[in-house]
């Protein structure tokens, strides 16, 4: 095992975890702050990719279509608060998860009634094209490096807006007490709109970066969907930190165990053991870590401070 | 009226209504999900047939009904119940995917009636697990693997690094090509396979580069062909290791590779027993009312399904629609006597095919559409491995 493979797998596994980041950062805000279980995220991922890809065509360029879909999925994700979250705020889970779940069976119709049940594929420009050599081993895609500046600086651009503004210092209040907050006359209406576009639209954003790789099609929110709840899950519910730490984690086991557990089998076992056992096993890595997280730490390794 | 004159009026009658009796085929087939692209490409054909046909088999009217998969095994063994008990079909075709057949055959092979696969091909139906009420109009899993790894053998290829999706036509794949390829297997990846299939192959490109296989062997049907081929140009790797694919490029990817421009596609090389440049009259009306009506080339899915209702259809006319003594109708099938869009073939002993293997290659036609176009005929009647395992 060569040093310049197990570091660009470090690449490949962060770009991962960035991207699930961007997806379960929305989700973990909304769950946290709004207490709303939100199963129709992944259709907002859905419909932020199928948005881009498609005005892709119209505007005749990937990055010009990404900044034109921002504001549009925000739109989508504005119009479902407003008409379906906020019904049902005040009401317990399960109604949550079958209003949403009602959700993405009307926006998944939508998206084929609207484009077709093949999906759309994506081109890049070419200024994003090719790879960048650095030293003699190591090329990586320049698309994916891009990617996981993206992801940086979405992240980055978060915790700045959570820790020093002051529409941050109100979400962080209202993770922690909602009622107080509210009874301090906040327009918590306002905020939990806000909070719920911003979801959306981190959300969108995760699923038009990554349709150059694969494309834009309508199912593809369903793989990334459950590996965001088992990210919220182990980070702890409605703390941002929490799920960067979480979704980098298990960017990187995912990734390190697709590339290496192969040969890592391969030194207690057979070959063909191996061979025939790794890939079942890395597609469980992550579960089994939710698992353990959930013995030894119920909360998620880094839960809000308790309303 | 006397009791043998009442008799022989109901025997004609009996006769005449069974003459006429419509024939159903039931055709299984992913029509949901991202895969129902490979669905719609074989129920596209199907209709194809059915006009080509007049809906008939000689005199007897022909019915298909279709149902969905959804791409699970489990969906789709409900499905084939629900052709076998609800619609009461007289034939079951279609099957795309190697698990949704195997998790569906049981169903049909014993209630007695006939199973047509126009894709899948698991080397359990063509060897332990093969029926006289199973027959294949498309290849055994094996063989197409097989003649790319002769491919490679003849281009002195040494090393080879194979990539595949973690089920049982994958595995199949990846032993077809270790069968036959005598250069070294330098890694070999089985990759996440379902309804949400990992599509993004970051970490096992990163091993290929690492491996220094000469050549790649990959097998990714449905929407993860295109994935895997941007995928493969964005890393660097088209330029360094040319790329060696079974079932992934075909007239279904080639579109939209072309639409996003992913020049990694041209030119790379693929086998299929099957090709729409074939020179036979049957295929040439075939490709060209398929791209009158539906625009755009057809898949070898689809030729595999248009071949199943002509089969069907040739039995059925050979027994002049009566299909209650399965003997008959079996050795009419067996004959395998109708005009088939891959050029004329037998059946072996495990009711699979034998025929042509042909090496292809990705190009751009007249119109500049990316297309396929056969190189040499890479194997000659060939019989799949299994055969010498069933008992039939």
């Amino acid at each position: 095992m060569d040093g310049s493979l197990l570091l660009m797998q470090v690449i490949n596994g962060l770009q991962l975890g960035l991207l699930l980041f961007m997806v379960a950062s929305g989700l973990t805000l909304v769950f946290g702050i709004l207490d709303f279980v939100n199963l129709a995220h992944a259709s907002l991922y859905m419909v932020g990719a199928m948005i881009c890809a498609w005005l892709s065509y119209l505007v005749g360029g990937f990055v010009v279509a990404v900044l034109l879909a921002l504001p549009l999925t925000a739109l989508v994700g504005w119009a479902i608060e407003r008409w379906v979250a906020r019904r049902l705020y005040a009401r317990n889970h399960l109604d949550h998860v079958l209003a949403t779940f009602g959700l993405i069976l009307v926006l998944n119709t939508s998206a084929h009634l609207l484009w077709g049940p093949e999906g759309i594929p994506v081109a890049l420009p070419d200024y994003l094209k090719g790879q960048l050599v650095l030293g003699d081993d190591l090329v990586l895609p320049k698309y994916r490096v891009i990617i996981i500046a993206a992801g940086l600086l979405a992240a980055l651009g978060l915790f700045w807006l959570v820790t020093r503004t002051k529409l941050g210092m109100l979400i962080r209040a209202g993770a922690s007490n909602r009622q107080m907050v509210a009874a301090l006359g906040i327009n918590i209406e306002l905020l939990f709109t806000v909070v719920f576009s911003l979801g959306a639209v981190l959300a969108g954003l995760a699923g038009m970066l990554i349709t150059p790789i694969t494309e834009a099609s309508l199912g593809m929110g369903n793989a990334i969907i459950i590996t965001a709840f088992v990210v919220i899950i182990v980070g702890g519910i409605g703390s941002i930190k929490g799920s960067f730490v979480a979704a980098l984690l298990i960017g990187m086991i995912d990734t390190l165990g697709r590339s290496f557990l192969d040969v890592a089998l391969g030194w207690v076992f057979s070959a063909n053991a191996a061979e025939n056992s790794a890939p079942a096993i890395s597609a469980m890595l992550i579960y089994i870590i939710m698992a353990l997280v959930l013995a030894v730490k119920p909360q998620g390794l880094f839960p809000p401070k308790v309303r | 009226m006397k009791v043998s004159q009442i008799a022989l009026v109901a025997a004609a009658l009996a006769t005449a209504s069974v003459a006429s009796a419509t024939v159903k085929i039931g055709f299984v087939t992913t029509l949901t999900t991202p895969a129902a692209i490979i669905g719609k490409d074989m129920e596209n054909s199907v209709n194809l047939a059915m006009e080509h046909l007049g809906g008939k088999a000689g005199s007897t009217p022909l019915q298909v009904i279709f149902a969905d998969d959804g791409f699970k095994p489990d969906v789709g063994k409900q499905a084939t119940d629900r052709l076998l008990k609800q619609d009461n079909v007289d034939f079951v075709a279609g099957y795309i995917w190697s698990h949704v057949l195997l998790a569906s055959q049981k169903s049909v092979l014993d209630a007695g009636k006939f199973l047509i696969t126009s894709n899948a091909g698991p080397s359990p139906m063509a060897g332990k697990l093969c029926n006289k009420n199973f027959f294949s109009t498309a290849g055994q899993n094996d063989q197409t693997p097989m003649a790319l790894g002769e491919v490679l053998n003849k281009k002195g290829v040494k090393s080879a690094y194979v990539m595949a999706p973690n089920y049982a036509a994958g595995k199949d794949m990846a032993a077809g090509f270790e069968r036959t390829f005598k250069g070294k297997v330098v890694g070999k990846d089985l990759t996440k396979w379902g309804a949400d299939a990992q599509l993004d192959f970051s970490a096992e490109l990163a091993k290929v580069r690492a491996s220094n296989a000469e050549a790649i062997f990959v097998f990714y049907p449905g929407a993860a062909g295109p994935a895997f081929i941007k995928q493969y140009e964005q890393s660097g790797l088209s330029k360094t290791v040319p790329l060696y694919s079974v079932f992934t490029v075909d007239s279904l990817s080639l579109p939209r590779l072309q639409k996003a421009n992913f020049q990694a596609a041209v030119g790379s090389r693929t086998t299929q027993l099957w090709d729409p440049t074939l020179d036979n009259a049957a295929n040439k009306r075939y490709v060209a009312d398929y791209k009158k009506k539906f625009g755009g080339y057809p898949s070898y899915y689809g030729a595999q399904a248009y071949d199943a209702i002509m089969l069907i259809a040739s039995a059925v006319k050979a027994v002049g629609g009566d299909v209650s003594n399965p003997d008959k109708v079996r050795a009419a099938l067996k004959a395998a006597n109708y005009e088939s869009v891959r050029g004329k073939y037998t059946y072996g002993n495990n009711h699979f095919p034998i025929q042509n293997f042909y090496l292809r290659e990705v190009v751009k036609d007249s119109e500049g559409n990316w297309t396929t176009k056969v190189v040499e005929t890479v194997y000659t009647n060939h019989v799949d491995a299994y055969a010498a395992e069933c008992k039939m």
